[in-house]
């Protein structure tokens, strides 16, 4: 093996583990202490757009056990029970993986309807998960704030998601 | 021919194995990550342990990505401070005049404490340690309100210690790793507090509900409590030292009266670990074997 094999080698490999790595960095973003009045409570899930937009494109880099991971990093740092957002990017990716083909070529808006969907499912299950295990009904005006962030940040990180995958990832194949 | 065959066999098999690979592998996901909600319901310290690992080992990550919310930060709280430096200046000296009497009513009273002590053979209490450090994450989302900080048991930090900012208190400490640990907020749905109305002494049990309102319990029904008396913390239980301030009663309707912490959440860029020397209804570390791994590091 020569050096520029070895190279190439590593730069697939990089830019594989790319869509792990910039769901990683936004499960942290989503926990950074932000000096913005009551923002804790409603901030996005940045993880979601993320997860959402590399399953859609790019599913064979986000496989399960990738996915199962990124949900127990979170739990680690939430202080939520372990498994609870494993659970919930584990259903996600499933939904989506199965879905995809009526989402792929569709106009931008299909796109986005569909991960308003698919973030609202998130957002429930969570709250089911999350209430069930503390035995008390948790508010809900905070996640239903969070949700409607969520899904209006959607355009931006996605763009910028797309950006990378353009420019550096690539399509499925390629 | 065979050749070609057996190919077509290999390709024709390999498609449903990859198939039921990818269904296994989402059914074994979730089996597990339901194994592990039970299991965390459990007070198993392999889970803590687990759990204080990852959060070390991400902390200087997120000690990285916070350089630029901090600057963003110091530069909002810059702009504020220069619009508000005349009004700030007016409140300063109004409130240096203050402070000076207060300096001499002080003085005063710690010679006459002085003296009856001395009268009264008074064993003092224990001085009070503090460590000071950074918030790193703020997880407290919509379901569990909980901060991070970058101080842990090499800083000596311990279960159980009462965090404060600004004079008000934030919650206590529920795990310690190496270099950082979890605040449990005042305000999270699993916090109980007892705590005393400043004015009048009746004591209460403040009640989180992962909101930013907790409310007031079990407060005698005859109190003459009314919005914005003080509520400090009682010491009852031995969780927390008496006397810390926790905040003002906001609203008082049918009965549900709820609290306006003292500490501004958005604000909490820091905090500070009083060590009283109470170690509360939480086991001394030596009983915990996980911690008093930790601890011994």
């Amino acid at each position: 093996m020569n050096t520029l094999s070895i190279f190439l080698w590593l730069k697939s490999g990089l830019v594989n583990i790319l869509p792990t790595c910039m769901t990683f960095l936004f499960v942290l973003i989503g926990y950074l202490p932000w000096p913005i009045s009551f923002f804790a409570e409603i901030v996005p899930a940045f993880a979601i757009i993320s997860l959402y937009y590399w399953v859609v494109f790019r599913p064979d880099l986000i496989p399960y056990f990738v996915v199962f991971g990124l949900g127990i990093l979170q739990d680690a740092i939430s202080g939520a029970p372990f498994g609870l957002h494993a659970i919930v990017y584990l259903v996600v990716r499933a939904l989506v993986v199965n879905q995809r083909r009526f989402i792929i070529g569709k106009p931008f808006w299909v796109f986005w309807v569909a991960f308003g969907l698919v973030s609202f499912i998130a957002g429930l299950l969570s709250w089911c998960l999350a209430s069930l295990y503390r035995g008390a009904l948790l508010p809900t005006d905070a996640p239903l704030i969070a949700l409607i962030m969520t899904v209006t940040l959607f355009p931006l990180i996605a763009w910028i998601l797309l950006q990378v995958q353009r420019k550096i990832v690539g399509t499925m194949g390629a | 021919m065979i050749k070609r065959g057996s190919k077509v066999t290999v390709i024709g098999l390999a498609l449903p194995i990859r198939i039921w690979a990818q269904r296994f592998a989402l059914l074994g996901f979730l089996s597990l990550s339901f194994a592990l909600v039970i299991f965390s319901r459990s007070d198993w310290t392999g889970i803590q342990q687990f759990r204080v690992t990852i959060v070390d080992t991400v902390s200087p990550i997120l000690y990285v990505l916070n350089q630029p919310v901090e600057a963003l930060s110091n530069a909002t709280n810059a702009v504020e401070g220069f619009f508000s430096i005349y009004t700030d200046n007016q409140r300063l000296r109004e409130e240096n005049a203050r402070l000076l009497q207060w300096v001499h009513e002080a003085r005063r009273l710690g010679l006459e404490n002085a003296t009856l002590r001395a009268q009264l053979a008074y064993v003092p209490d224990k001085r009070t340690h503090f460590v000071t450090a950074r918030v790193v994450a703020d997880t407290g989302g919509t379901f569990f309100q909980s901060i991070l900080i970058n101080a842990g048991a090499r800083e000596y930090v311990r279960l159980g210690q009462a965090v404060v900012w600004h004079g008000g208190l934030v919650g206590r400490i529920v795990e310690v790793g190496e270099r950082t640990s979890r605040v449990l907020l005042m305000i999270d749905i699993n916090s109980r507090i007892p705590v005393m109305i400043q004015s009048t002494g009746d004591r209460a049990i403040l009640k989180g509900n992962n909101s930013s309102q907790p409310r007031l319990e079990f407060l005698p029904g005859n109190s003459p409590i009314s919005p914005g008396d003080w509520v400090v913390t009682s010491g009852h239980g031995g969780v927390y030292p008496p006397g810390i301030a926790v905040g003002a009663v906001s609203q008082i309707s049918d009965g549900v009266i709820t609290l306006q912490p003292m500490v501004e959440w958005s604000k909490l860029s820091q905090a500070i670990i009083l060590d009283f020397g109470v170690n509360g209804i939480i086991p001394p570390p030596e009983r915990l074997p996980a911690s008093s791994k930790l601890l011994k590091k």
